[in-house]
């Protein structure tokens, strides 16, 4: 089968399997390996990514669920040239990040919860997250991290 | 965060702290995910491994064998018969094979007997349903009270106790603690890719923290040369001490196949696999009686310690060092005896896990300290203040502390923070006048921690590391270590290190790779040893290469680098190790000085428990960690608070259940790890009570406030409930059970039989994946 989906802004063409993870379509047949695999069971959390701006666990859709659909991925955070998301410039000023491999996950977790302008308290920004383990920070720094970035979104906004 | 150096002491130069702190190196690639994690390199070719494990805890292993209805063809078998260097996996002893023989005998269940490599996964998959293992079994031994196979063991004697416990006016209090398992779970499973060479040689990736080890033993079990052999690490999604020793396996398995098969071969585990068959914490057994005077003082302690080294050597005997060195707690006790051993049973090897052996040993020393205070009707501050360690304090190895001997300060700090007196007096009046219909019980702990910074006893001075810095022929400033990043920053304090040395920027000074055929051998990364020793190496190497480029150009380094590379050519200084002055440990007697020094940590937690589920929230600690010298306080925070909640797990939810020998909860839905809901709200302060001997005055931070969290969050459980604890962790069936004075699950880290245990000779298809 053939399946049509947007990801990061490109189209993508993947003929697979339909019941194929949409996490090996990311990471094998279109080589966006930034999204991780932690445990293959919708547990971990560290194959977060976006389909139509809702978050999902990738290693438990198939992709013949997603197929039309928009998927955004860590490498689509960064702005154009390259430069830091201020999402992940937050996060690497405030040391939200140790080892990385729950980062990307994360770092869709937070956009979405960023996306959806909700008051940045300790206890929302820590429901936004539950669903995405960290072994390094203890969350404490990660929380900081989507903090500042919701306060400076709400800056620019007011600015 | 807040930074308190004492007026008393000379004040450290302010590292970093001239210009804003650097940003994490490797951050940038990390958050936009172009960092490279192992299964993230792409091999044009490569096939998948797989390892085909014992489904028995105890057994002659009697035959391999392949299902003659499958197409072998498109599969490539290995078995021990198939490796060329000696069937060992290089450690401390050569006891664990790479592969059980046939004819040999199978030690656990999770025990690695064959290997398979295929095209696809689906071939994989298939042919490991194919294989069979035929065996005998053979009786297992799983309580290692029971077990009289001692891998190591030790008696630590100070003064008489015995005399001192038969004194008069004493209270006796005595205990008996028990820790279970605790899993690194870093996020990142064990992940090895390996490629074989035109020359006959083989190159691994892998996620590891100790790329020599992995070469030493790659070089053991293929019958390379240096040459022949190169481990490179791949970025690495943490590793706790779980990526120390047991990559040296994964490796030893990739490269085999890839051997074999002429072909890289990408041997990446699942959570599951993971989980089912690489190393924990140990578990232990811990006797504690203690005498102490009514005036809190105490004069004696008794203990004994057992870890269950599980089935092979691996690191244990080091573990158990550390463990025994660490048994008393930071405690200036006059009369001790600390007898220790560590045992094998029947189930996966132990190994490293940040701590290594003393969260363990201050768990059972803390319980016992707060049982101590109960028993003479003393505040748990009060008596931590009476008995902790002094400068010119002695320790059970006759090592004597120096003034950054740092006991009381964190300990006072930690007090004051937490305004630990003044919420224990609330606790204490709502758990007197609590209504018996009452739902939740608050209760607040406190916990006073010590950790030997680096190796133990004379393990420096025998390994000899090396750290170089080079200046090269274009220009470049470039740091060549085998120290491995992992999260904790490595690859930023170094650059710092060395660019406040040389009066450079942070982006002046390069990391080369940590790849074995382009870096010395500077130790593994572990022991919390990275900033302190290798740290150390390279302010060394540092202040040597500014001298000589210097010395050559007659101007300030930061001026004149560039043209003495030009006018030079490269310049290259290789710093080895050599022992810290005035600090020796004597092996054969086991005594000296155990470490260069100790870092120092005290934890108060706030729990609240529902007194009907017994559930355990823990609502906020805070975490005061002497570090010596805080390169980097953001990611040094980040340690202790990362430590901290893995010390808050341990303490309440983390626990492997065995039934056979076999871990019964080796998947992620069952071995369950804090989430940022279950997280408590942690404050960190860094205390920096600066190690004279290192030139940059740092003690290393990562192990340290593990070995406080735990004790923390038990002792308000019990100052919420009046109930102690003995077991980790401290789950709600034990307190359920404590509570209502009834029997508790059986003890943590103890397999339970079945009668088929012992059934007689069986033919069992290997697990399926």
């Amino acid at each position: 089968m053939t399946y049509r989906l947007v990801v990061n802004g490109e189209p993508a063409e993947v003929g697979v399997p339909g019941m194929r993870r949409l996490l090996d379509v990311l990471r094998e047949d279109l080589g966006l390996t930034g999204t991780k695999e932690g445990c293959g069971e919708g547990e971990c959390g560290a194959c977060t990514v976006l389909v139509d701006g809702e978050v999902v666990v990738s290693c438990l859709v198939p992709v013949c669920q997603v197929d039309g659909s928009t998927v955004r991925t860590v490498e689509g955070l960064a702005v154009a040239g390259g430069a830091l998301a201020p999402l992940q410039q937050a996060f690497l000023e405030a040391g939200g990040a140790q080892c990385g491999i729950c980062t990307p996950g994360m770092l869709m977790a937070a956009e979405a919860f960023l996306a959806a302008g909700g008051e940045p308290t300790d206890a929302s920004i820590r429901e936004a997250i539950a669903g995405n383990l960290c072994r390094c920070t203890g969350y404490t720094k990660i929380v900081d991290a989507i903090r500042l970035a919701a306060e400076r979104r709400a800056g620019a906004g007011a600015a | 965060m807040t930074i308190q150096t004492p007026a008393s002491r000379p004040t450290t130069p302010r590292l970093g702290r001239a210009v804003p702190l650097p940003l994490r190196r490797e951050g940038p690639a990390k958050l936009t995910g172009r960092a490279l994690y192992t299964d993230d390199l792409v091999f044009p070719g490569a096939w998948y491994g797989a390892t085909i494990r014992s489904a028995v805890p105890r057994a002659r292993l009697l035959a391999i064998e392949l299902d003659p209805g499958f197409d072998w063809s498109r599969v490539a078998v290995v078995t021990a018969d198939d490796i060329p260097g000696r069937n060992v996996v290089a450690s401390i002893a050569e006891d664990q094979p790479i592969l059980v023989p046939v004819g040999g005998e199978i030690r656990h269940q999770a025990e690695p007997v064959a290997l398979l490599a295929a095209a696809d996964r689906d071939t994989l998959r298939e042919a490991r349903r194919r294989v069979g293992l035929r065996t005998e079994p053979l009786p297992p031994v799983f309580d290692p009270l029971e077990s009289t196979t001692v891998f190591a063991h030790h008696e630590l004697v100070k003064g008489d106790v015995e005399a001192a416990l038969a004194a008069d006016g004493l209270a006796i209090v005595e205990a008996t603690y028990r820790v279970g398992h605790q899993e690194q779970l870093y996020i990142e499973n064990n992940a090895m890719v390996a490629v074989p060479r035109e020359d006959g040689g083989m190159t691994v990736h892998g996620s590891l923290q100790c790329p020599f080890y992995v070469h030493r033993a790659l070089r053991t079990g293929l019958g390379l040369d240096d040459a022949h052999t190169q481990v490179v690490q791949a970025e690495t999604g943490g590793g706790f001490g779980g990526k120390e020793e047991y990559p040296s396996m994964i490796a030893l398995h990739a490269a085999l196949l890839a051997r074999r098969t002429g072909r890289p071969v990408r041997m990446i585990y699942d959570r599951h696999e993971d989980l089912a068959a690489t190393t924990k914490r140990h578990p232990a057994v811990i006797r504690h009686r203690t005498g102490v005077r009514r005036d809190g003082t105490i004069v004696a302690q008794d203990i004994e310690l057992v870890l269950d080294g599980g089935a092979y050597t691996t690191l244990t005997p080091v573990v158990l060092s550390r463990a025994t060195i660490h048994a008393g707690g930071p405690y200036d006790v006059p009369n001790v005896r600390i007898r220790s051993r560590a045992v094998a049973t029947n189930t996966p090897p132990n190994g490293a896990f940040r701590g290594f052996g003393a969260p363990q040993a201050e768990f059972a020393a803390e319980m016992q300290v707060g049982r101590c205070a109960e028993a003479v009707g003393m505040s748990p501050l009060e008596i931590r203040r009476r008995n902790a360690y002094r400068a010119t304090g002695i320790t059970p190895t006759g090592q004597v502390l120096h003034g950054d001997a740092a006991a009381l300060e964190v300990l006072e700090r930690a007090a004051e923070a937490s305004e630990f007196e003044r919420v224990r007096m609330r606790t204490a009046a709502e758990r007197a006048g609590r209504n018996p219909r009452a739902r939740t019980a608050r209760g607040i702990g406190l916990a006073l921690g010590w950790h030997g910074a680096g190796f133990t006893g004379s393990g420096e001075a025998k390994m000899g590391s090396v750290a170089s810095l080079e200046l090269t022929g274009d220009g470049r400033i470039r740091i060549l270590t085998a120290s491995t990043e992992m999260g904790q920053g490595t690859k930023t304090i170094f650059p710092q290190l060395v660019a406040a040395e040389l009066g450079v920027d942070h982006d002046d000074v390069e990391m080369g790779p940590q790849d074995t055929s382009l870096v010395p051998d500077s130790g593994p990364t572990v022991a919390s040893r990275t900033a302190m020793v290798v740290g150390g190496l390279l302010v060394h190497a540092a202040r040597r290469l500014k001298a000589e480029v210097e010395g050559r150009t007659g101007r300030p380094f930061e001026l004149s680098w560039r043209d003495d590379a030009r006018a030079h050519g490269p310049t290259r200084i290789d710093e080895r190790f050599s022992p810290y002055a005035g600090r020796a440990f004597d092996d054969a007697t086991y005594s000296g000085d155990a470490y260069p020094t100790f870092g120092w940590a005290a934890a108060v937690a706030e729990v609240e428990v529902d007194l009907d589920t017994a559930e355990v929230t823990v609502v906020s600690v805070v975490a005061v960690d002497d570090v010596g010298q805080a390169i980097h306080p953001v990611l040094c925070e980040g340690q202790v608070e990362g430590g901290t909640l893995q010390a808050v797990g341990y303490a309440t939810i983390e626990e492997i259940r065995l039934h056979n020998g076999r871990y019964l909860n080796d998947r992620l839905q069952t071995y369950l790890i804090p989430t940022s809901l279950d997280a408590p709200r942690i404050e960190t302060i860094l205390v920096e009570a600066p190690f004279e001997d290192a030139p940059h005055h740092a003690k290393g931070v990562g192990e340290l406030p593990m070995d406080v969290g735990a004790p923390a969050v038990v002792a308000a459980i019990h100052d919420a409930t009046g109930t102690w604890i003995d077991e980790l962790p401290a789950s709600p069936e034990r307190i359920v059970a404590a509570l209502a004075g009834t029997t508790a699950p059986g003890p943590p880290g103890v397999s339970t039989v079945s009668a088929a245990a012992s059934a007689s000779s069986s033919s069992s298809m290997a697990p399926a994946p």
